[in-house]
Order: C-alpha cells, then structure tokens, then sequence
C-alpha cells in the first residue's frame, strides 16, 4: 500500500507543506507533507493534535452520571456516547442486553436510528456535498453549503429537514433535544406518548422519499465519473462492525463480524464483551490518536476500517426492502466482494440513512414504543462494556467500578481512533497518486481533505466560542523556515503573511 | 405540538467545557425568572443547519454564546447574515446560520447574539470565577431584556445596540 509514505527516509531538507486544520470535519486534526524539490512526496501524515483524556473525564465520577455526562465528549454524537455508556452501565446493574423489555429495546433503537439519521444527513449534505456536487477543484467560495442551497435548493432543503426530523426523533424519545436522559441503568425513563408517536409519524413518509432521493443522487454522482471515484483515495483493508445473528446489518447490538479486503471472515459472531483480546492499539509518536489492529493479524496487517463502508460490506443483507435494494446494486457496481472505493463511504452512509428512515417508520408503527414496561434490574457488576455502530463506526465504551459505585477504570475506542490508519493510507495514497510531483494549489489540497472527509471523521470534542477554531496554512521552506502562512479565522476574517 | 412562541433565546455551548457552559448556565438561571409565554429558550451542545429552522416565524431571536472575543462581562449585538467560513464545520456561528436562513426563506427576523466573556475551556473544567462574574451580569441583563411582550423586547433589544458600555470586574 502507501505505508512506505508514512516516515521519509532523510527527512532534512525536504519542504513541509501543513494544512491545520482539516475543514470541514469535527475537531482539529491536520495534514503534513513532506516534499523534494521536485515536489515529490515523500512523507503524508494526518496528525491528531488534541489529546482529549475522555477517560480522565469518566474516572472518579459515580457510574448513574454516565449516560448523561458522556454526552458531552462529543457535540455531533452525543446520543451515540449516551446509547454506548447506557449498554455498559445495564451491565453493572446486572441487566444484559437480552435482558430489556422489548419497549426499552425499541426505544433505544429508534433513538438511535433518529441519531444515524441526523449525522448522515449533516455529513452527506451539509460537509461533503459540496465537494460532489460541484468538484473537489471547483471554485473554494462554491465549496459550501450556501452554495448548494442556491443551486441546488430542493436538495440542500432536505438535507436541512431530514437533519431536523433526526433530532426531532432524539428530543421525542429522550424529553430534550440535549442532555436527555432517555437511556438509564436497566432501560429507559420514559416511552413515547401517542401524541409524540403521532408527530413523529406525520412526515415520515416524507422523510423517507428524501432517503431515496438522496440514494439515487449519491448513486448517480459516483457512478458518472466511476473510475475516479472508485480509484480516489481507495486503499484496501480489512473491515469491522457488529452485525446481526442472522447476518443483517446492526446498528445498536450484536457480535462483532470482521472480514479481509478479499471478503474472508477473520472473525464472526465475537462477543465484543472480549474485545481486548480481538483489538490492540499502537501508539506512533507522531499523533495523539492510537492505531488499532486486530491482534491475531498483527500491527502490519491487522489494521480495519469501521464505519457506513465497513457496514455495508460486512453484512450479508440490510433488513428494510429499500436500503437492501440499494444494498444490492452498490455491492454489483464494485465487481467484486468488498467495495474499497473510500468515496464509497458517501454511498454506504446514504444506503444506512435510508435504512435509517425505514427502521424509524417500523418502530413508530409498533406499539411497544408507547409501553409502560421500560425498566429492568439484576445484581451489581464491576466491570460493564457497552459497544454500537455509532455513525462513523464502531464505538466501545468499558468501565470498571468500586464498591462505592465510582468508576475506576475507563476505556474508550471512538469509530475515528479505529479508522485513523485507514484515513492515513488514504492521505497517502492522493498524495501518492494525484499531488506529487505537481505545484500544489489549493484544489489540490483540499483534494486531502475531501479524502479524509470521507471518513466523516470526528477527531476531538467541539469547542466553538466565539473566536475559536481558526484554519492556518503554512508554508516552509527546506530550512523549516515559514515563509508565508495563510489565516482563516471562525468569522471569516483571512490573516495573509507572517505576523 | 405547541404554539411558537414569539422570542426565541437560544443557549448553545457544552457545559462540561468549562467555561463554554456559560450559554446554557445563562438560560438555566433565566428559566426561573422570566415568563415563558412569550419567550422559547433552547439549548444545544453547537449551532447547526437545522436550527435555520427554530428561527422561523419568530418576532426576534437572541443566541447566547461564550466568547473569547468579548472585551467586556458581555456583549449584546445585532446579528446580520454573514457568510463566514463557520458553515464548512460542524459548528456554525449564528450570523451563518442566518445566513442559511436568508437562503431559504428571506430575511430574517431580528436577531441578537449575547456574547459572555469566557477564559478557559477545557473538558472537565468547572466554570472559571471570572466567568461566573461575567455570568451574574449577563443574567441581570438578560432578565432587564426579556420583560413583557415581543414587541416590547425587541424595543428594548435594540436600544441597546450599540454594546452596553459596562465596567469589567476586577
């Protein structure tokens, strides 16, 4: 592959090209390249350059605070830390996942499926489809979501409303559009009234027709230019998620299902109750985020991307009728067992948002949603592990408590810390295949940042006072001067040369 | 599934960031001291494309943030559609997002951002002391703003506008 690009041979007196922050993306994280004098490359890396200490935060609080404090590592997937959290926690009460009323269960689904759904749609329509719809090396002032609503209003409208209706589904089951506490130890707090099921069912259909349509679009935007797509940033790897006992994809609970890049099972059905003896994770001295690998294939070979592509082409069939339709016709486009394209990921997320949608109307059609029977409860437990398919991939949160009932211990693995190898070797493979050896522009770079985005990455927690957040581009030069440097603050304002 | 109310006061920040929970601390201590016939308050971790939504139909709207920009305890603007460089990332600023919303439905309704001097950031933090300060004049402010009807607060709001010329705490 492109590992050859991670660490140059002699990296004196190579030019060092940074982007920082990577646009468009959660959190801060940013690109260098090291370059000859030919412009070739000779060294791509993305760097996590926050250490966010998510399990310093969780140590030393009382386990009952989790559902809701976890919520706060992450501004975009807060429902997805609570869901993960709510799983472990069931367990140090003694409830196991088997265990949960079936309103609990289809309550924490729809929640969860509402979650999918508004991240989906905020990726896809808000951070990416500028870049799709009008060229990676389209004009930077286009490369926006204005843009897309002044020229393509019905499709930058849907993307506003099927994002609002996900967080409508999130603020009905859990009582409040943030810090809700829909999921507690044993169940849920609360079922949906008819009034809630009622509201949530009057635009469903709606929502599901903007599914489709949102299906056929990325569907016809990779398949019009289908080589560049398939070949862009497209590496090969190995493949995690959880998944059905029948095969089927899962979002909320199952075993974890592994596969190679030529489709061979590593494992299946794993009890992800183990997962310290499936994943280990490396530390690289150069980033701050870790990079796992499934230990029986070792560092080299091991590594494995999570999220929508890892998902659809993991599972052996979706099980809502549209979403398996589309299923079907992605998985035929690629000719072979598993789809690599990393562009691809737009199409499998759309395929999960559309199933999404169908899972939400199948629930709100049950009436187990509106139960009264929401709470179970066992023996305490030291030790619980709760793991998702959270929107950009599997998530695993591990806690372990005192008799006290103070956590003691805290492990996460976040969906991003398992694709940052995956998103590296894409780095490396633009760089490789389409940026050395040419004078980079900036279409150019932000050709890096569209292969990253891809991976709708989530590399640090948000934070956005006002003020915050600023983009700089560096330019050094063989003596690691900086000889010219490019600002771009929160407000807009451009700060152009060396202070 | 209820009726919209006329103002709209919208808190965002993370309140497990130290002082970025100033916006929702706002909005917990306004909860109890002014009437909420007329006025709507949300809170949410971060602005987003879809709350382009929430102004609708408003007779005015007032975010709340934390800011590192402010010069004073707090600062009280009027907010215009901008297109910064805020909608290219999970967060937007409001004057974005009103920018989204003049895409989609026109001008928008008037609308005030309230800006409270924050320090420090971190996860795990508590509320600095300065920021607390900051955060006792803020509420006074807010609760001398959000009295009688929506016509009265949007008066009141923009006799304001230009910033209060307020003493920073020692």
């Amino acid at each position: 592959m492109y590992e050859h690009l991670e660490t140059a041979v002699n990296p004196a007196g190579l030019k060092r090209v940074v982007v920082d922050p990577v646009s468009r993306v959660e959190g801060h994280g940013k690109v260098t390249l090291l370059l000859d004098a030919e412009n070739r490359v000779q060294q791509a890396r993305l760097h996590i350059v926050e250490f966010r200490g998510f399990e310093k935060f969780i140590q030393g609080r009382p386990y009952w605070e989790l559902p809701v404090l976890v919520q706060r590592l992450c501004g975009i997937c807060p429902v997805s830390h609570h869901l993960a959290a709510a799983k472990a926690i069931d367990q140090l009460v003694g409830v196991d996942p088997a265990d949960l009323t079936p309103a609990a269960d289809k309550l924490r689904r729809l929640l969860h499926f509402g979650q999918v759904l508004q991240s989906h749609a905020l990726h896809f329509f808000h951070l990416s489809s500028p870049d799709l719809l009008f060229g990676f090396d389209s004009d930077i002032a286009k490369r926006n979501v204005i843009a897309v609503l002044a020229e393509y209003p019905e499709i930058g409208l849907q993307g506003v409303k099927l994002r609002k209706y996900g967080q409508e589904v999130i603020r009905m089951v859990s009582g409040k559009r943030v810090h809700g506490t829909g999921a507690i130890p044993g169940g849920m707090n609360k079922a949906l009234s008819r009034d809630e099921r009622d509201y949530l069912l009057q635009d469903i259909d709606q929502v599901l027709a903007w599914a489709e349509s949102a299906v056929a679009l990325i569907k016809s935007v990779h398949t019009a230019n289908l080589p560049y797509y398939d070949e862009f940033a497209t590496i090969r790897s190995n493949y995690l998620g959880l998944i059905k006992p029948n095969g089927a994809m899962e979002l909320y609970h199952g075993g974890i299902r592994a596969k190679t890049d030529s489709g061979t099972t590593i494992v299946d059905h794993y009890d992800y109750c183990a997962y310290t003896d499936l994943i280990h994770e490396e530390v690289r001295s150069w980033s701050y985020m870790k990079f796992p690998y499934l230990t029986a294939l070792g560092k080299a070979d091991g590594w494995y991307r999570v999220g929508p592509l890892a998902r659809v082409n993991n599972c052996d069939f979706i099980d809502t009728p549209l979403a398996e339709a589309a299923r079907v016709e992605f998985k035929q486009h690629g000719g072979e067992a598993m789809v690599h394209s990393t562009l691809a990921f737009h199409w499998a997320r759309l395929i999960e948002l559309l199933h999404c949608a169908e899972g939400i109307k199948i629930l709100l059609r049950d009436s187990d949603v509106m139960s009264s029977h929401l709470l179970v409860q066992g023996e305490k437990r030291y030790e619980g592990i709760g793991v998702i398919e959270a929107p950009r991939g599997t998530l695993f949160h591990h806690y372990q408590i005192d008799d006290n009932d103070i956590v003691t211990k805290a492990n996460l693995i976040v969906s991003t810390t398992s694709n940052n190898m995956g998103m590296n070797e894409s780095v490396r493979q633009v760089a490789a295949e389409y940026l050395s050896g040419r004078e980079l522009t900036e279409p150019l770079l932000n050709s890096l940042e569209v292969a990253i985005r891809a991976y709708d990455p989530c590399l640090s927690c948000a934070t956005h006072a006002v003020g915050k957040m600023p983009l700089q581009l560096e330019l050094v030069d063989a003596e690691g001067q900086v000889i010219d440097r490019l600002i771009r603050h929160s407000d807009g304002e451009f700060e152009h040369g060396l202070a | 599934m209820t009726a919209l109310k006329p103002v709209l006061v919208f808190a965002y920040g993370n309140p497990s960031r130290g002082d970025d929970a100033l916006g929702p601390l706002l909005l917990e201590a306004l909860e109890n001291q002014v009437g909420t016939n007329t006025v709507e308050f949300i809170v949410d971790f971060q602005l987003q494309i879809e709350h382009a939504l929430d102004i609708q139909g408003r007779r005015v709207a007032i975010f709340v943030d934390a800011s590192v920009k402010a010069e004073m305890p707090y600062q009280f603007s009027r907010l215009m559609p901008l297109r910064d460089r805020s909608y290219t990332s999970h967060a937007m600023s409001p004057a974005a997002l009103l920018d989204v919303y003049q895409a989609l439905y026109g001008s928008p309704p008037p609308t005030f951002l309230l800006g409270i001097a924050g320090l420090s950031f971190e996860l795990g933090e508590v509320l600095s002391p300065d920021a607390a300060q900051n955060l006792a004049l803020a509420v006074e402010f807010a609760c001398r703003l959000l009295s009688g009807s929506a016509e009265d607060i949007l008066a009141a709001a923009i006799k304001v506008v230009p910033p209060l010329d307020l003493p920073v705490p020692a």
